[in-house]
């Protein structure tokens, strides 16, 4: 009997290697929204190519139609693991155009909210690199901690996530003395307890070296060429950290040391991490042992609101505070550059003034463009499990990515 | 300048910097100044490669962090490309420029820098200055099929067109902005502070003393030959 089956398409005799797929823009290990169409052979990649861009806001056209102040609050929402951080460039750039003091008080509560933030922001990034590559525990771990760092944002700003707390000369009010001394208290007695006791299953777990180490290894020459910054630099074993060697604020009085990889993979990448927390918390140790008594804010009138009370009192203070928040400041013709050291490495606000109350034109340089840049020239070889690895390493956030 | 106080990042000095570099690069510089603690070298457009070259090789700015677009309509050449140089071993930032226009392209560096293939997208894509030998030149941070260069400062906040989700035909449609409340802009601009507009009701200001009494003078400054001849007829009368 002759069964005839039916003939399927066929590629008459050519062999068909290559396919596309589109990993994201809904994917769980994107971290966000990021679309990557990638070439594999089998399941080693090819060629990656990112698409970004879909949640392109226009932060800076936005920020050219409102006042420096009005302009603030959009800093939190670009990368918004680590928004204090990202307010630090802006009110550096308008401070440096300004030329205006900062009080003592308020610079060492930059710094140390600033490291707070950093912390935080590694404790999502360790988190969510780990549950890349298939831990679950660590995670719910670590974002124990990133809870507490939260709740003391809440504390010292009102909100959350986007405290809109650091303000040109200086931050927005004082912190209760009794939060400095739970920060205090916290870095003592619970915080290295649970974050060592998370990263003991990781740092020497087999699966996890499987899975990171000797991945997208970049060696130094490039981690210049493609414009690497923070942990994806230092990864690469150079010692460059904006923090100590373009000291803002008061990091030039801390004392603290660069972590720096060997190996520049992902695990080194990983561990560069890890290495920061703890000079982070060192730091914020300092901050609570050096900070003085003192202003949280420039005491010119001009730049800086005047307290409640002394409004309710004098003509001036509150001409001022009038002026302030309709007005606003006006800043003086010029360009700059400011570049600080998020988190996730050089984040810069090239601030262009024209005289008048609104920024002429503010670009924010994104840490994570330069590295998803390179994520065609990191995956190439690897598998595609790996990417997933490799995106976790680079800490990308979309917001900041895409403005 | 007067002294630093601002706790800006503070690289190294910029003392006798701008000499050198001004020299190395003279043949192409056409400005170099230093404000505000930064040091901007304006160059001619075409040889905006080479220039970043010899930065790079000559005097070790190895990084190119950013590449920045700005719009200035009134000038001739209304675009201008600024590009961020950071250098690890001088621990120096400079930042280098040159201006182009809608339809001069700017030549490509992504042969100096890979990462500046992506920088030089966003600039085309949010300016529309094109860059002279990039491989990849296509939109970045638009969606698919956008069309038009957002940051120009005569492109609208609000754009051109909008989208929703349509119920009846499943997807997501494209229609033009509709807004159900006007674009709201405060200008907080003092008018005692040299505002050259007019504020809103003060034309009705201006129309008032126009009817009433300095009429005929409006009308001898508006058709002034004729008036002279009258003036000139009564005078002859009187002699």
């Amino acid at each position: 009997m002759s069964l005839q089956i039916e003939e399927s398409p066929t590629t008459d005799g050519d062999v068909i290697q290559n396919y596309t797929i589109n990993f994201g823009p809904q994917h769980p290990a994107a971290h966000g929204v990021l679309r990557m169409i990638m070439e594999l052979d089998g399941e080693v990649i090819e060629r990656v190519d990112p698409h970004v861009g879909l949640l392109h806001r226009g932060t800076e056209k936005l920020i050219e139609s409102k006042t420096y102040l009005q302009a603030l609050p959009y800093f939190d929402r670009l990368d918004y693991c680590s928004p204090l951080c990202q307010e630090h460039s802006y009110v550096l750039a308008i401070e440096k155009l300004l030329n205006v003091d900062v009080p003592e008080r308020a610079q060492y509560l930059r710094v140390l909210f600033a490291e707070l933030t950093r912390i935080c922001n590694h404790m999502l990034n360790i988190g969510a690199h780990v549950m890349d590559v298939g831990a679950m525990t660590p995670n719910l771990w670590v974002f124990e901690l990133r809870e507490d760092c939260l709740n003391f944002f809440e504390r010292a700003s009102g909100a959350r996530m986007h405290s809109a707390w650091f303000r040109p000369g200086g931050v927005h009010q004082d912190v209760p003395e009794k939060l400095l001394v739970d920060i205090g208290d916290w870095l003592d007695n619970r915080f290295f307890q649970l974050f060592d006791d998370a990263m003991s299953l990781v740092i020497d777990n087999r699966i996890f070296k499987q899975r990171n180490v000797d991945i997208a290894v970049v060696g130094r020459d490039d981690a210049i060429a493609w414009g690497f910054s923070g942990p994806m630099i230092r990864a690469a074993g150079i010692p460059w950290d904006l923090r100590k060697s373009q000291p803002y604020d008061v990091y030039d009085r801390m004392e603290f040391d660069i972590p720096v990889g060997t190996n520049s993979d992902c695990y080194d990448r990983f561990m560069v991490r890890l290495g920061e927390v703890r000079e982070s918390a060192k730091i914020i140790k300092q901050c609570l042992a050096q900070m003085p008594q003192g202003p949280i804010a420039s005491t010119d009138g001009k730049v800086s609101p005047p307290k409640r009370g002394e409004m309710k009192q004098s003509m001036e203070s509150l001409i001022h505070h009038f002026k302030l928040y309709t007005e606003g400041f006006h800043v003086p013709e010029g360009e700059v550059y400011v570049a600080t050291e998020s988190p996730k490495g050089e984040f810069g606000v090239y601030l262009v003034s024209d005289g008048s109350n609104k920024p002429y034109r503010c670009k924010i340089r994104p840490t994570a463009f330069s590295h998803l840049q390179a994520m065609d020239m990191m995956s190439k070889g690897h598998m595609l499990p790996d990417a997933t690895a490799i995106l976790g390493a680079i800490d990308v956030v979309f917001g900041e990515c895409d403005r | 300048m007067s002294m630093t106080v601002h706790p800006a990042p503070k690289f190294a000095s910029n003392d006798g910097v701008i000499e050198t570099l001004s020299e190395a690069v003279s043949v192409w510089l056409e400005r170099a100044v230093e404000h505000h603690g930064e040091i901007f070298l304006t160059v001619k457009r075409d040889a905006i490669a080479d220039v970043l070259r010899i930065l790079r090789d000559d005097h070790e700015y190895q990084q190119m962090m950013e590449i920045a677009g700005a719009d200035y309509p009134d000038r001739a050449e209304r675009f201008e490309v600024v590009y961020m140089l950071l250098s690890l071993t001088k621990n120096h930032r400079i930042m280098v420029k040159c201006s182009t226009d809608e339809a001069t392209p700017v030549p490509t560096i992504t042969t100096l820098w890979p990462n500046a293939g992506w920088l030089e997208r966003e600039v085309f894509d949010m300016y529309g200055v094109v860059f002279d030998g990039n491989p990849d030149l296509r939109r970045i941070l638009t969606d698919y099929g956008f069309e038009g260069h957002p940051f120009r400062k005569d492109f609208p906040m609000t754009g051109y067109t909008e989208l929703r989700y349509s119920e009846e035909e499943k997807r997501v449609v494209y229609e033009p902005v509709e807004l159900p409340q006007d674009m709201r802009t405060f200008d907080f601009l003092s008018p005692w502070e040299g505002a050259d507009y007019v504020l809103p009701g003060d034309e009705k200001a201006e129309e008032k003393p126009a009817e009433a009494a300095p009429e005929p003078e409006a009308e001898a400054s508006k058709d002034d030959p004729k008036d002279g001849v009258e003036f000139d007829i009564e005078e002859e009368d009187g002699e």
